[in-house]
């Protein structure tokens, strides 16, 4: 594409404004266009605004050209030109990330994967499928479900989230308590790195000599490089399967019931809690069935073979109704089984009927903390004047208390920060951690000094730094900006007024 | 727990504290636990201090599927520590735990139990320059920051002295079963299991490991009766000394060597007779590699003569 037609094309895109036709085209936008296609790479104000955003609550993104790849080579001209243009990029799967990974600082290109969604090979003697970043999660699944596989990691946002943002996340979901997160299925990946270079972490073997780079690459928060390849782990369809919901009069009796279980020795599929607020909203919202009258209740799924699914299943009813159980109901089929899944996972679209906005949070405390931690969440909602709802991965400690708040309220949202910051806190205060499957992003990079010390994160720079020594990937992310001072230059480094 | 104003890996243990003293500042320095996994051919100049991770077993909670352990604790203490519980972590029998961690290489049930590198949700080390550093975090999901513990496995010791891990653990489950089977194709066996915790071919037999309900394993071992001669509780072939990692779906290849050799189906660990000629990694991976070295080690005084990526 030479510059004259691309151009005209500029021209044409609405809401960017031209004075003149021999007004200059940015040379960059220039290069990426003829390196891609003009049509993938979008300049225009529509663009930039979408691109601006994740699904967090953050604003302030400022998204400079928005590119779309189809291959590895489009890949790596993207971060050849950056580079020769001193431009900083972002990486972006499908956008759902809640804390604020994929929001462009700084007028970055932005680089989404979303057109490289290739399912490119199965082998199902070294159970592992190769894919690019850009396949859906749930499609995924869906196609290996036939061979008698699926892909284990389900996060809430399956339907619409991507590998490639699994990988940058180390994403999780409620049947990562038995499978293990996103770092556990990832036995490869294709990277480019910021100079253009392409490297492959991982492989094939288990056992891949030197480095675990893959390990360290996943769970990077698209800050290490661009992922353009992915082999994940093929799982075993499970032969048997059985869903349970018990109901509890109080919210510590689903918790301590969850705590009960794991030291019992069993590890379930899936140990879900939601409370009666939550539990109300998504009964309203899909009908499977769920007790309006609970404080709690608790989704439990047991998987694998029948005659431990069976025995298992007696014995979470029984520590169940020690531990206070007002109900216990078993899914009699498949159609029941996915109805109360489906209230599970789209609980965070049923709240729409209670308050505009939300702000869902995600840190992770010891199991056995659960019930203390969950009452002082009440209180810190209550003091701040917050509704708060529960729903959360409750099997492996993974808090997700669900913010509401209406935008249009003057106040609200800063009401709602000051109880998340409370809620980090009183987290770590118990042991626990910042977050357990959404990632640092710009949500929780203020609280990174209160986890780790000046040393540790100062090593976690470090291993950022052997991936990319100008800081050109997803500056300004995850680590402190005490500790990352070459984010600061690289943000001034744009010129201002670029994207006026 | 938390002390007020301090962030939560800091809690200063004196006997961490003790050793990274001991590992210092400037000098070349190497780490030893049992040496029963040193590295083959790694000679240490005279001038190399070699000291020695602290040992014992800090904290193991059951419930929480986790045990804190410094690194110089024995892996078998640590493993009848975990079993008194009814729990068990997928290091591989023998050495230290601290040894386990270095080299990474995972137990030869590796399907059932999971691998090390997965296990270790976080690492306290001893970084070149003398300072505790502490990466992951103490619950068993954390997505919380770079993932320094899955770096730190498997490196050898050259990016720091691991000092301390807390890792996963899981319950032992109620029945364990091995059985071989004469003449059946690995795949076919393997195929036809739902997880098993270990699949071994040599070639003729094929060795499993069935885990789980007694119920369960019986079935597995009748599903297994319809693809040739079983025998239930054999002891495990002997392996061959010259351990690798090949794709798992290249295991077949072995056979067209004329060589012995002991394969793990699935995961694509083999054991063989004659030693495999070293393939480098790529140029690539090596660059990446040297960078990650020189933030880590600077001056390359940790376990001086390592270097994981030849």
């Amino acid at each position: 594409m030479k510059p004259r037609s691309l151009r005209n094309l500029w021209r044409n895109r609405a809401g960017v404004a031209r004075s003149g036709n021999d007004d200059p085209v940015d040379p960059m936008v220039a290069q990426l266009a003829d390196a891609l296609a003009p049509e993938r790479v979008r300049v225009d104000s529509v663009a930039r605004a979408l691109y601006a955003h994740d699904a967090s609550v953050f604003g302030g993104g400022a998204s400079g050209p928005v590119c779309f790849p189809t291959s590895l080579e489009e890949v790596q001209a993207i971060m050849r030109i950056a580079m020769s243009h001193g431009r900083s990029i972002v990486p972006r799967g499908a956008g759902t990330g809640l804390a604020g990974g994929a929001i462009p600082l700084g007028e970055p290109i932005v680089v989404s994967m979303a057109k490289m969604d290739r399912i490119i090979d199965i082998d199902p003697a070294g159970r592992v499928v190769w894919v690019e970043p850009g396949v859906v999660n749930l499609d995924l699944s869906r196609h290996l479900r036939p061979l008698g596989f699926h892909y284990a990691p389900d996060p809430s946002s399956q339907q619409v989230c991507t590998i490639g943002g699994n990988v940058a996340n180390n994403s999780g979901g409620p049947h990562c308590l038995a499978y293990g997160v996103t770092d556990v299925h990832v036995v490869a990946v294709e990277v480019v790195l910021v100079d253009g270079t392409v490297v492959m972490l991982g492989g094939s073997c288990d056992e891949v000599d030197g480095y675990d780079l893959r390990g360290a690459f996943v769970g990077s928060e698209g800050m290490l490089g661009i992922a353009t390849k992915v082999a994940v782990r093929l799982t075993q369809n499970p032969p048997a399967v059985k869903t349970l919901l018990l109901s509890f009069g109080t919210v510590a009796d689903a918790a301590n019931s969850v705590s009960a279980i794991i030291a019992a020795g069993m590890v379930p599929a899936a140990l879900e809690v939601m409370d009666q607020k939550i539990t109300v909203a998504v009964e309203n919202f899909v009908n499977a069935g769920y007790p309006r009258d609970a404080a709690a209740v608790l989704l439990v799924e047991l998987e694998g073979m029948p005659g431990s699914v069976e025995a298992d299943a007696a014995r979470v009813a029984d520590i169940g109704r020690d531990h206070g159980a007002t109900g216990v109901r078993v899914a009699a089929d498949d159609a029941e089984r996915e109805a109360l899944w489906k209230g599970r996972k789209t609980a965070f679209g049923a709240i729409a009927q209670i308050a505009p906005d939300y702000y869902l949070h995600d840190t992770v405390v010891p199991r056995g903390r659960l019930a203390d931690v969950l009452a002082e969440i009440y209180a810190i909602a209550d003091r701040h004047d917050v509704v708060v709802m529960n729903v959360f991965h409750a099997g492996d400690g993974n808090l997700h208390p669900l913010l509401l708040f209406d935008g249009r309220e003057p106040g609200a949202i800063d009401r709602v920060h000051a109880a998340g910051a409370e809620i980090v806190r009183a987290s770590l205060a118990a042991g626990g951690v910042l977050s357990g499957e959404h990632g640092i992003g710009i949500e929780k990079q203020m609280h990174m000094g209160a986890m780790f010390g000046p040393d540790d994160l100062d090593h976690q720079e470090r291993l950022r730094r052997a991936f990319d020594p100008y800081c050109r990937v997803n500056p300004g992310k995850v680590i402190p900006a005490g500790h990352s001072c070459a984010d600061i230059q690289s943000l001034r480094s744009v010129p201002t007024g670029v994207w006026g | 727990m938390t002390e007020a104003g301090q962030h939560v890996l800091a809690n200063h243990d004196p006997v961490l504290d003790d050793f990274a003293s001991e590992v210092g500042v400037e000098d070349p320095v190497a780490i030893a636990g049992s040496r029963s996994r040193w590295p083959s051919g790694w000679q240490l100049d005279a001038d190399v201090r070699v000291v020695s991770a602290p040992s014992g077993i800090v904290i193991h909670q059951p419930e929480e599927m986790l045990v804190t352990v410094r690194a110089g604790t024995s892996v078998d203490e640590l493993t009848a520590a975990l079993a008194e519980a009814g729990q068990r972590c997928p290091l591989p029998p023998g050495g230290t735990v601290g040894g386990a961690i270095a080299v990474g290489h995972n137990c030869i049930q590796r399907l059932g139990r999971g691998s090390v590198r997965d296990s270790v949700m976080q690492v306290r080390y001893v970084s070149a320059d003398g300072r505790l550093v502490a990466g992951g975090g103490p619950v068993v999901k954390n997505v919380s920051g770079f993932n320094l513990p899955k770096l730190l496995t498997g490196s050898l010791g050259t990016l720091g002295f691991v000092c301390e891990v807390i890792l996963r653990t899981n319950p032992i489950p109620v029945r364990s079963v091995v059985a071989s089977v004469a003449d059946a194709d690995p795949f076919v066996v393997f195929d036809l299991l739902y997880r098993p915790s270990m699949v071994l071919w040599d070639g003729v037999t094929t060795w499993v490991e069935l885990e789980g309900h007694p119920d369960d394993v019986d079935s597995q071992l009748g599903l297994l009766k319809g693809l040739g001669q079983v025998t239930a509780d054999v002891d495990l072939p002997e392996l061959e000394p010259n351990r690798h990692s090949i794709a798992p779906g290249d295991v077949k290849s072995l056979l067209g060597a004329g060589a012995r050799f002991v394969a793990s189906i699935g995961v694509g660990t083999v054991w063989t007779e004659t030693a495999r000629p070293h393939t480098p990694l790529d140029t690539q991976v090596i660059e990446l590699s040297r960078r990650v070295k020189d933030e880590f080690d600077p001056t390359g005084r940790l376990n001086p003569g390592l270097k994981p990526w030849t």
